[in-house]
């Protein structure tokens, strides 16, 4: 039987070995589990920019296929093909590797421009941190990919208020000053998530998807 | 005569004409000088966005396009250096960088626009195939090869140039003289001067114009005395690990040639720079007679 949303937290503890899993590491869970199971089309791409913490993320690869349980038990170890971080080149399905922050968002705006080039329909999908936000590299891309109409590049990015200085006046506002439209929603809700992610409109779209704040 | 940036302008609206694959991205430079006519589309000028410029292309790599990245080299290689280590070389893909201004083809710029560190940075990542052309039609048919390739490729414009091509078809070094009380190994647009330099001095002399993967094997093969003399127009010493791996086992003496790390904050001519930092033919003239006495 193909697993199902609920499997998720027992995919996850193969990994850490902690029976329950605190809200900093399920923090994509939802988002990545919405998009796997009814937004991404074979055609289209998820670009992990958010490297780290990627144990949600492998937890939904594994229950849509690309990996499988055994290894998901090495998470970390000298054989294994999972990292803390992910590697493209070792994990099928995996798009980019990631880690170091704010590259994903520059990486998904030429992966967007080079599928329009292609005359392809196809959608590319970038994962980042409120606090990964914080890269500059981050403003040269979102400026960029405004500019220059892609409508489809969507960004998500996940808001467990971890930015140390905040994002006075919403994070939303930063994409849609530069063009972009943008979706402010519970991070959590999956028919909300789902809306949110409806097939684009003539701009790049970007969803903020709130989940409760990061534990200290 | 054209320079080799002027060729490289010229040229590239045709290799994109030719191959569909071909994608140029561009941050700002250049932009004003580059005609695209049909292939528009495909000349993509994204600002004065390096970290996005290196991004852009990993990504455009990712669906399986072969971008041709090109800035002045400090903004190339030095500004988003973690985008050329993680965007390209993490993520696996290829990309042809072409870079302007060589190490110091604007002095009245000052230091903001030198670019001596380029090569040496990219020694630190793994598979990057390195060119400095030392002659426009050298820096077309190199050009030509590395769009045509797959892998990581950086082509190292320069503003001078030597008065004819030298460079064989196989990337493989040119033997320009034979002697046989050493070797001086000359790098892209340095050849007519050490030409020059070591007229009537009994040394070897071989032409790279394609420096990774360094060839070695001409260097073993022609060696006579194991002095060896690197000239090379950007960071001085760049290439001696080369010339110690080639030379392991010979005992052997190298002298680096090329830009000091010391930041001179002069301005004036290229002509200037040259002698202020014995890259001329007398300064080289100098350096290398003093080695091999």
């Amino acid at each position: 039987m193909t697993p199902a949303y609920d499997d998720l937290p027992a995919l996850m503890t193969l990994m850490t070995g902690d029976e329950k899993h605190g809200a900093s590491a399920t923090s994509t869970l939802d988002v990545i589990w919405v998009l796997y199971d009814r937004v991404l089309r074979p055609e289209d791409r998820f670009l992990l920019s958010k490297g780290h913490g990627p144990m949600a993320y492998y937890a939904v690869l594994a229950a849509k296929g690309h990996i499988t349980e055994t290894d998901l038990r090495g998470f970390g170890g000298p054989d294994s093909i999972l990292g803390h971080h992910p590697d493209r080149t070792l994990v099928p399905g995996v798009e980019i590797g990631s880690g170091s922050l704010g590259h994903g968002l520059g990486l998904a705006v030429g992966t967007a421009l080079g599928q329009r080039l292609q005359g392809s329909h196809a959608r590319t999908v970038v994962l980042l941190g409120d606090a990964e936000l914080e890269e500059g590299s981050n403003a040269e891309a979102i400026q960029y990919a405004g500019r220059a109409g892609l409508n489809g590049l969507t960004a998500v990015v996940v808001d467990n208020s971890s930015a140390s200085l905040g994002w006075p006046g919403g994070i939303a506002r930063r994409f849609t000053v530069e063009g972009w439209s943008a979706s402010d929603v519970d991070g959590r809700d999956h028919d909300t998530l789902e809306r949110a992610f409806a097939a684009p409109g003539d701009s790049p779209h970007v969803v903020v998807a709130h989940v409760e704040r990061k534990e200290s | 005569m054209m320079d080799q940036r002027e060729r490289f302008y010229g040229l590239l609206p045709q290799l994109l004409g030719d191959d569909e694959r071909l994608v140029a991205v561009l941050a700002e430079i250049g932009a004003g000088y580059i005609d695209p006519g049909p292939v528009a589309d495909r000349v993509i000028n994204v600002g004065i966005r390096e970290q996005l410029l290196v991004g852009v292309a990993g990504g455009l790599a990712l669906t399986g396009l072969r971008p041709i990245v090109h800035t002045f080299a400090p903004f190339l290689i030095e500004r988003p250096f973690e985008q050329v280590k993680l965007d390209l070389g993490h993520q696996d893909v290829g990309a042809v960088l072409v870079s302007a201004g060589g190490s110091y083809d604007w002095p009245e710029g000052g230091e903001t626009h030198m670019g001596p560190r380029d090569v040496a940075l990219l020694d630190t990542l793994e598979d990057w195939t390195v060119h400095v052309p030392g002659h426009p039609d050298e820096a077309e048919s190199l050009l030509r090869a590395a769009a045509a390739a797959d892998g990581r490729v950086y082509v190292r414009l320069s503003a001078g140039s030597n008065t004819q091509p030298l460079a064989t078809d196989d990337r493989r070094m040119t033997v320009l003289r034979r002697g046989s009380r050493g070797t001086v190994v000359t790098v892209g647009p340095m050849a007519d001067r050490t030409l020059a330099a070591t007229e009537g001095l009994d040394v070897t002399v071989l032409y790279a114009a394609t420096v990774r993967p360094f060839d070695g094997g001409t260097l073993r093969a022609t060696l006579n005395a194991p002095d060896v003399v690197l000239v090379e127009p950007y960071l001085r010493d760049t290439s001696t690990p080369q010339i110690s791996r080639a030379l392991q086992g010979v005992r052997h003496r190298v002298l680096g040639l090329g830009v000091g790390q010391e930041e001179l904050r002069r301005y004036g001519t290229r002509a200037d720079h040259d002698a202020l930092r014995g890259l001329d033919e007398a300064g080289l003239r100098r350096s290398i007679t003093a080695f091999l006495a």
